[in-house]
């Protein structure tokens, strides 16, 4: 037990760090970079949560083929940093009005969060206590392609229109 | 190992993306943190599903997978389509609906 928690902390910290990371950067490309470190972390939690599939499907897909065209389209346009000078100039954060009011809705967002997380029941049940769903990837293969079998034809729709709507929009319009 | 550290750090990743969104000011750090609060709710979803004793959880995961992808590729093509226009990534150079 207590080297789930050990290990539940650490690629906790990694995920979390990541993420800090990414939106911590001026540079795009060391966000994607840190991002990729994030999911990784994000896998060791799947795989102690006993989804081995999922953490695989998270490397394959989020890391391998995902952040790679997110890499491509950042050296495609050769992106130029944010503008530090410009970020100040316009950004909200250095008007005081803004300032105030979203700090007082964040506090209060935050203190209502907190108040509906102390009185949710349950939280403190073990997430391992039920036996473990049997996810070879045969298992899910079965609940994939029965109970959710219209959802998974409708996912190929999307993925036909967003990869026609992509080399649409990507075009090089002639004049 | 109680289900309310994962629910948690679900929590804390999908504020942080959140923040990206609201502070950043690059169209492809957005996209990102779009991304990172995606994550947050499939760990939320793995975490439940792992405490149910039922696969629904991950399977949700796969299609929130998918439309990361699908959102994905369609956003990085507007965000090309946008650059070729007018050589910025920064939101507020976007600011007309036409031009």
């Amino acid at each position: 037990m207590g080297s789930d928690l050990i290990l539940f902390g650490l690629f906790a910290a990694v995920a979390v760090m990541g993420s800090l990371a990414v939106i911590g950067q001026k540079n795009p490309i060391y966000s994607v970079l840190a991002l990729i470190l994030s999911f990784f972390g994000l896998s060791g939690l799947y795989v102690l949560l006993e989804a081995p599939f999922v953490a695989v499907v998270q490397i394959i897909i989020y890391a391998g083929a995902i952040m790679v065209l997110f890499l491509f389209v950042v050296m495609l346009l050769n992106v130029p940093q944010e503008d530090a000078a410009e970020w100040d100039r316009t950004h909200p954060y250095y008007r005081p009005a803004p300032v105030a009011v979203g700090s007082v809705l964040a506090v209060a967002t935050l203190a209502l969060l907190a108040w509906a997380f102390s009185r949710t029941p349950g939280l403190g049940m073990g997430v391992a206590d039920a036996r473990p769903a049997a996810s070879s990837v045969g298992q899910l293969g079965r609940v994939l392609f029965t109970d959710y079998m219209f959802a998974f034809e409708v996912t190929s729709i999307l993925i036909l229109i967003a990869m026609v709507g992509a080399v649409a929009l990507a075009r090089k319009r002639e004049q | 190992m109680p289900i309310g550290y994962y629910l948690a750090l679900s929590g804390v990743l999908f504020a942080i993306g959140a923040a990206g969104v609201f502070l950043r000011r690059n169209l492809i750090t957005l996209l990102l943190s779009v991304e990172i609060m995606l994550n947050a709710v499939n760990l939320s979803f793995v975490a439940f599903s792992r405490q149910q004793g039922s696969v629904d959880g991950q399977i949700i995961t796969f299609f929130v997978m998918t439309v990361a992808a699908a959102e994905a590729a369609v956003g990085l093509a507007l965000v090309i389509a946008l650059f070729r226009h007018r050589e910025s990534l920064n939101p507020e150079a976007f600011t007309s609906l036409k031009w």
